[in-house]
């Protein structure tokens, strides 16, 4: 993963203030964390169900809690984190609508990012007669992690029917800043989002 | 010797000595009983650093005692209970590390307890010893931190029974433990774990050599209760994968015997699990370190409320759990890591893989012991 140079983070770390308090499901080796905690002096803590990523963590300094995304995350207390984070992580949910409003109960605020399935180059690939491969997408239709693909406009659907609000979002294609046709130019959505 | 270079060394303690601590003035006990002066024996492994700020205590379960690592000179299969996970280069690195293992009040292996002449009679206490409780052994244990002048531990950190002191210094003693690491351990005990410890009470207590515990004069020990307890123990301690891999339905000889002899290969285990258990530890010790377990609760003073127990803990946390440990399962682990979460505490949390069940925390598995080694590395001398 190139870590530091991840849009997302950048992105997220701009919408963290200083002392507050994130939860990052599925922390990877912890290396959004330690951004937000150097960077930002947020306190933060890490779920990761991998080994080694809870070995990563763990040696980074990360507070990890090794636990499945998919029983949600009950055990932890309503609002009680400032920003619940869920970064690139979302499409490779089973329980994504589950994940969302767990994220919603816990935080203030949910901050999402995922691959956009509407980015320009996965409709050619899908008109080419082929499922898309890129750098947001890497895998092949047989062994590709990702579960539940959206594009921005089905997120936003998705937000709207559930009454959730979306506070922001930034949209990137290979580190650039996208300012318009999010869901054509983007290949990678940020989202912050509240309960209304 | 020669030495691989290739090689990580990864080398243990060596030989090692118990030493002994008198304490003279009285401790009082939570039960109101009063300890006029007692003894602790304890080892120490590693080299206290001029600041004093590396010592680590690894406090004990429930059959365990001081001697965590290393050997005895000239004693064969003297090696401590702990001992893969202490040494030069070892998670518990001695060669940053000054370790401490002691034996708790009411021990059998040297510290005061139940086969300690009791100071009133000249006798032993026999069942006359008052029972003892985790945050009883904790104030015990801070005597000792104090005669090593150790203001502040780096870590406190144990497994199950052990585990569960490693809170409580954290509760109690808020500001003379950094870094708690409470392994394969729960913040309290079920109805079901009091119900194996209470058969295994009972074992004892009915055996005839009991002599209401006094059986130290009638020159008898409750071996048969003792064994039984510790066999029944035993299964707790392991997985139900774990003994199928292991012993399945293996039979000693060809065929069954029709008979009540030992068959099954799980049979001859347990038995002798237990007699080489009976013969060495002290009857009237397994009950007090059970009714130990039983008591412990540091929410029973909170109306059951755990968060509100832990709040005054400010060191940093590590919890591990095993996931075929079915005696202390990792959703016990996880209450402590929720209610330390509701607090805002820091708290780092893994469950590890291990077919071992309750027994895992004693085991050398690359993830758990890599992981303790990561931890550790961030405790600031």
């Amino acid at each position: 993963m190139n870590t530091l140079a991840r849009a997302d983070f950048q992105v997220i770390a701009s919408w963290v203030e200083p002392g507050e308090r994130v939860l990052d499901l599925g922390c990877g080796d912890g290396t959004l964390l330690k951004l937000l905690i150097e960077k930002r002096g947020a306190r933060g803590y890490g779920i990761e169900i991998d080994d080694h990523n809870v070995l990563a963590a763990v040696s980074q300094g990360i507070n990890v809690i090794q636990s499945d995304l998919e029983a949600g995350l009950s055990g932890f207390e309503d609002a009680s984190f400032d920003h619940v984070v869920l970064s690139q992580t979302l499409q490779a949910m089973r329980h994504t609508e589950e994940i969302v409003f767990e994220m919603l109960r816990v935080g203030r605020e949910a901050v999402v990012s995922f691959p956009n399935f509407g980015y320009w180059k996965h409709r050619l690939d899908i008109l080419d007669g082929h499922m898309p491969v890129s750098e947001r997408l890497p895998y092949q239709w047989y062994n590709t992690p990702n579960v539940h693909l959206c594009t921005i406009a089905d997120f936003d659907d998705f937000c709207a029917q559930r009454d959730i609000d979306v506070v922001e979002r930034r949209v990137f294609d290979e580190g650039r800043l996208i300012t318009e046709e999010h869901n054509f130019l983007g290949s990678l959505a940020v989202y912050r989002i509240t309960r209304r | 010797m020669a030495i691989d270079a290739k090689r990580v060394v990864v080398a243990g303690v060596g030989d090692v000595e118990a030493q002994r601590a008198h304490f003279d003035s009285p401790l009082r006990l939570r039960s109101g009983a009063v300890i006029p002066a007692y003894d602790l024996v304890f080892e120490t492994y590693g080299s206290l650093n001029a600041t004093k700020s590396n010592a680590i205590l690894v406090c004990h379960a429930l059959s365990g005692n001081h001697h965590v690592a290393g050997h005895y000179a000239g004693v064969e299969k003297s090696q401590g209970w702990w001992d893969n996970i202490v040494g030069s280069g070892r998670p518990l690195d001695t060669d940053r590390f000054f370790v401490v293992g002691v034996n708790n009040l009411g021990g059998c292996h040297g510290s005061t307890g139940p086969s300690s002449p009791n100071p009133a009679s000249g006798k032993p206490w026999g069942a006359d010893f008052p029972v003892v409780t985790v945050d009883d052994w904790i104030r015990a244990q801070a005597s000792l931190a104090d005669r090593l002048g150790i203001d502040s531990w780096a870590a406190v950190i144990g497994g199950s029974l052990g585990g569960m002191q490693a809170l409580q210094w954290a509760v109690d003693l808020p500001n003379r433990i950094r870094h708690a690491l409470v392994i394969a351990a729960a913040p309290k005990l079920t109805a079901q774990n009091i119900a194996f410890n209470d058969v295994a009470r009972q074992a004892i207590i009915t055996d005839p050599d009991f002599h209401g515990g006094h059986f130290y004069e009638h020159g008898v020990r409750p071996l048969r209760g003792l064994r039984l307890a510790r066999m029944l123990g035993h299964i707790t301690y392991l997985s139900d994968d774990q003994m199928a891999e292991k012993f399945g339905r293996v039979l000693r000889n060809e065929g069954y015997s029709y008979d009540y002899e030992i068959e099954f290969e799980i049979e001859s285990y347990l038995r002798a699990q237990g007699d080489r258990f009976a013969g060495v530890f002290d009857a009237n010790t397994y009950l007090l370190m059970t009714k130990a377990l039983d008591y412990f609760d540091p929410a029973h003073h909170c109306q059951g409320d755990l968060a509100l127990a832990l709040a005054p803990a400010k060191a940093k946390f590590l919890v591990v759990s095993f996931t075929t440990d079915w005696r202390f399962a990792p959703s016990r682990s996880r209450e402590i890591v929720y209610a330390l979460l509701k607090n805002k505490q820091e708290v780092s949390y893994a469950e590890i893989n291990s077919i071992f069940g309750h027994d895992s925390f004693l085991k050398e598995d690359p993830q758990y012991h890599a992981l303790m080694r990561a931890y550790l590395q961030r405790v600031v001398l």
